[in-house]
């Protein structure tokens, strides 16, 4: 398995860990509900660093990436990023992924660890036409994600980037305890909270002292199941559950990230005839309403008729309930739809809930 | 830590023997692996469970996970607290996180379980 730079870390803390994608990561620390909790009440700290990320520099680098994008990046300045995806032509997703705008000729991607080989081949593999470098910078960077109400003054006595004056999607170079580091106000919890960027080859004290400064506020390190249960509450995606190269963009929802005005890009002719069509299946939320858990793959019916399997699926620590996503004919979509799903020899009531699930009351 | 009078299986369930009747439950080692636990399904009483069939399912957030019977029996009463606080099980897995109550068909099918060293000593195996 791969190990990130602060693996060691990790299993001083007590961490469980498990192997996820060829990484040995922390599943949990001190357990789930409490790791759930702390970002959501005050702060936590996660280890990304098996994310990917990919640098295209070139004159043609903006349209490159407007090409395989369906998002506008022609809107970003330097500082600025942008959630999108990786299209297919038939508007299906090779992954999502944020574009952080370096300059009018550099544009950072960061895609996830599952896909990391994959989008590099394919962002490498459709530059014909275009003046266009592309570099896999994966190995050399390492990544925490520190996140709750509490990150910015946990943050700011450790680094001279400006925190209070960094709006949400936007980035600034600087140092973090001493670390050259890129730090973006971006994250996966729906909270306030920043991701930090670092190719120092040791990079251990940016976690370390984030803990010190952080612990006595109640800051806790956070594992991949509390990552897991956050992101779901927020109704952010994860790629290979609710997102695939079998699901549409328009089907999963996310009709916000595409611009069909900025002009031509990887997928849009379906996306245009998707629209005109009208779609068969949505993207929505449920909750169960009969005691248990619905999880990833069990099977849902609409009106006694298989229709799909749910695609995300989790017990919600802050809500205390069963939470999922799942796709179901339009017919079905309707918030309020009472539908079922087979958990084991049962058959549980749910019902379409309006998404997100959870919305923090400010946003910056 | 694990109890000298309570019988211990390599799934992690424990059986205490009371006369004819046995209390079953799952052993501090499962609660800590399974995380936490959120949901329990449990069997009514008057089922006949044969040696190692599923008495029911523990929900945890990140998981399900069945939990056997380690020996064959007739359930005589289900800990109705679980289906309320299904955490006893983390909390106290040993003692209010009981989960059934059989009566033992054949007590001989005892002597096929750990004792408590040597199921510290099959924990100690397992973390190697």
């Amino acid at each position: 398995m791969d190990k990130t730079r602060f693996n060691e870390l990790h299993k001083k803390l007590g961490a469980k860990m498990v192997e996820f994608v060829g990484w040995e990561m922390p599943i949990e620390y001190k357990g789930i509900i409490d790791e759930h909790m702390a970002v959501r009440t005050r702060a936590g700290l996660f280890d990304v660093s098996h994310m990917g990320e990919v640098l295209v520099t070139g004159k043609g680098a903006l349209a490159y990436v407007q090409w395989l994008t369906p998002n506008d990046a022609a809107r970003l300045g330097p500082g600025q990023v942008q959630y999108t995806a990786l299209m297919t032509p038939e508007s299906t997703f090779v992954d999502d992924m944020l574009v952080y705008c370096m300059g009018p000729e550099t544009y950072f991607l960061v895609v996830n660890a599952a896909n990391v080989a994959k989008d590099f081949a394919w962002i490498a593999g459709h530059t014909k036409g275009f003046d266009v470098k592309v570099e896999n910078q994966s190995a050399a960077y390492s990544q925490v994600a520190l996140q709750g109400p509490l990150a910015e003054k946990i943050l700011q006595p450790l680094t001279d980037v400006n925190l209070a004056g960094m709006k949400s999607f936007w980035w600034a170079r600087g140092k973090v305890s001493g670390i050259s580091c890129l730090v973006s106000r971006t994250g996966y919890t729906g909270e306030d909270g920043f991701e930090v960027y670092t190719t120092d080859p040791n990079p251990g004290p940016v976690w370390t002292t984030i803990i010190e400064k952080g612990t006595p506020l109640g800051l806790l390190p956070i594992g991949l199941g509390a990552r897991d249960t956050l992101r779901l509450e927020s109704k952010l995606m994860l790629y290979g559950n609710d997102i695939t190269d079998q699901t549409t963009v328009l089907e999963a929802d996310l009709k916000w990230i595409v611009k069909l005005q900025k002009g031509d890009f990887l997928g849009k002719p379906v996306i245009e005839r998707q629209l005109a069509e009208g779609l068969k299946r949505k993207l929505v939320g449920f909750e169960l309403v009969d005691k248990g858990v619905a999880r990833p793959h069990y099977p849902a019916y609409v009106r006694g008729r298989r229709a799909a399997e749910v695609c995300s699926g989790t017990f919600s620590p802050l809500l205390k309930k069963s939470i999922g996503l799942v796709y179901l004919p339009l017919e079905a979509t309707a918030v309020g739809t009472e539908f079922e799903i087979g958990i084991r020899d049962r058959m549980a009531k749910a019902k379409v809930v309006p998404t997100p699930f959870y919305k923090r009351a400010d946003r910056k | 830590m694990y109890p000298n009078d309570f019988y211990y299986t390599k799934d992690h369930e424990w059986i205490k023997l009371e006369g004819d009747e046995g209390l079953v439950g799952i052993t501090d080692f499962a609660q800590h692996q399974l995380g936490d636990i959120i949901f329990v399904e449990l069997p009514q009483v008057g089922k006949e469970l044969g040696t190692h069939q599923s008495i029911g399912v523990v929900e945890s957030v990140k998981s399900v996970s069945d939990v056997y019977s380690p020996v064959a029996g007739l359930i005589t009463a289900v800990n109705d607290d679980l289906s309320q606080t299904a955490d006893l099980l983390n909390k106290d897995p040993h003692g209010k996180g009981w989960i059934i109550r059989l009566k033992i068909k054949e007590k001989k099918e005892l002597g096929g379980l750990m004792k408590a060293s040597e199921y510290e000593k099959f924990l100690e195996g397992l973390e190697a």
